[in-house]
């Protein structure tokens, strides 16, 4: 069933509920079964780039999440009116104006992640999973579903970086969040404990063998194999 | 459906425009925002060469301006060390990275003086910016020289875009304090400035002019050699001139 069809059969119904069960599933079903990053392979650049700690990582999730959602709902309003030869450059020119404005808008408030994340932030323009989900999505259905759409392919991409960038800190650098975990637990043990950190994991190494291990994981729980 | 030319041409004016007032409206709003944000910025860097990065973390931006208007007092000087007072040159309107593309004899240098609360006369140390490059871009940072003008007070360092936990190490409270307490000049009076050497873990506590070098980022270590070298040259005329004159009152 071609996109078109499917909202011809939703637009019958008299409203439907705001959070119904097919709603709920666009937003869950990013997160795990159709996750960007460990079953499409998309976003894996900034997933490498950005996740040798927790707060800029957090930055970017919510960044992205900003940016995937909002260009989903624009692009989506705008469907019908886009002219389909020139409908990537139009969607291009959208994400690019919300990605300088979070850039801006970090720039102003939160200078010292500007710093930063400022180039991570401009290459969210050509982070697949944005693009992805316009054409993919939001060209064909209505605006609030494809916002709960873009909503949970970045939620589902803001997880995986968390996760990454949790055990890239912890392992990396000793702490979580700039708390220095290791060196508070070789305080709580004596000065004999002592944990070294691994220098591999702040390299972008580290995050592809995280990356490696949690694809493995939910493989490994979801019996999901590549076609 | 296939839309005219037209169609076409005006859609993508008409979006072009909204767009464009969009973000300009947002860079108007946000403008001045940003330009406090950096004036700040630049505030917490040169102090993080007289003070500790936790210290300042610890102080909110109100804090940083006041302690800042308190404690630093600032001039611009030329290469000859020769204060420039005309066209109403401030050292912080000074821009280290646009000056660092002229002849070294045009640009205007900013020193920034570390004083005593409230009275500027009681100099603690004399604070100048540093700006070179390192691996992969521009590094910079400010270094304290204490009033002898020969001993290493404190340097702050920041880097573009240095290798996350290589180069970039150099942003490191513990690799910035290497440099604490060396010197610039050797007996004889000549400007040898600090060099990072080569390798990491080795004790050069015994020697005034090297410290330890960073494993795996040897050639940001040199970038930073060559920084000091630079700037403390472009800067000799005025240290020396300082040291001379603070030599005669301690007489």
């Amino acid at each position: 069933m071609s996109a078109e069809t499917l909202e011809k059969a939703i637009a019958k119904k008299p409203a439907e509920a705001l959070l119904s069960k097919r709603r709920k599933k666009l937003v869950a079903d990013p997160l795990v079964d159709e996750n960007p990053i460990t079953i499409q392979v998309l976003g894996i650049c900034s997933a490498l780039a950005v996740t040798t700690q927790m707060q800029p990582t957090l930055v970017m999730a919510i960044s992205v999440t900003f940016v995937v959602a909002l260009s989903n709902f624009v692009i989506s309003l705008m469907r019908n009116t886009i002219p389909s030869r020139v409908r990537i450059i139009v969607q291009l020119a959208v994400v690019a104006t919300l990605v300088t404005l979070v850039s801006e808008v970090l720039k102003a408030f939160a200078y010292d992640m500007y710093k930063e994340l400022s180039v991570f932030i401009g290459l969210i323009i050509t982070n697949c999973i944005v693009m992805g989900r316009l054409e993919a999505f939001a060209m064909g259905n209505k605006p609030y579903d494809s916002m709960l759409d873009g909503l949970g392919s970045a939620l589902g991409y803001s997880w995986i970086i968390l996760t990454v960038a949790f055990f890239r800190e912890l392992w990396g650098s000793g702490s979580v969040f700039g708390i220095k975990v290791f060196d508070f637990l070789s305080g709580l043990i004596g000065p004999d404990f002592h944990l070294a950190t691994n220098g591999l994991m702040v390299t972008p190494v580290g995050a592809f063998i995280i990356l490696g291990l949690i694809v493995w994981v939910q493989r490994t729980k979801t019996g999901y194999v590549e076609h | 459906m296939r839309q005219s030319n037209t169609y076409v041409i005006v859609y993508s004016a008409v979006l072009t425009v909204i767009l464009g007032l969009l973000l300009s409206g947002s860079a108007q709003i946000l403008g001045p925002r940003q330009q406090e944000a950096i004036a700040l910025d630049k505030k917490k860097q040169i102090l993080g060469a007289v003070i500790s990065a936790e210290e300042i973390a610890a102080m909110t931006p109100d804090q940083v301006n006041e302690f800042y208007s308190k404690r630093i007092a600032s001039s611009v000087v030329d290469i000859n060390g020769q204060e420039i007072t005309e066209g109403g040159v401030t050292a912080e309107k000074v821009e280290i990275a646009k000056d660092y593309k002229k002849p070294a004899d045009q640009r205007a240098y900013p020193v920034f003086i570390y004083h005593a609360d409230g009275n500027p006369d009681d100099v603690e140390s004399y604070i100048f910016p540093l700006y070179g490059a390192g691996l992969w871009d521009a590094i910079w940072g400010y270094i304290a020289l204490d009033t002898d003008m020969n001993t290493i007070g404190g340097i702050t360092l920041a880097h573009a875009g240095e290798t996350p936990g290589l180069g970039a190490r150099i942003t490191e409270g513990e690799v910035q304090s290497r440099y604490v307490g060396k010197k610039i000049f050797d007996e004889s009076g000549e400007l040898v400035a600090v060099q990072m050497m080569k390798g990491e873990g080795k004790d050069y506590s015994s020697d005034e002019h090297k410290v330890d070098g960073m494993s795996g980022a040897t050639i940001t270590g040199n970038g930073v050699n060559n920084m000091l070298k630079a700037y403390l040259g472009h800067y000799e005329a005025y240290i020396k001139a300082k040291s001379s004159s603070t030599a005669v009152a301690g007489l």
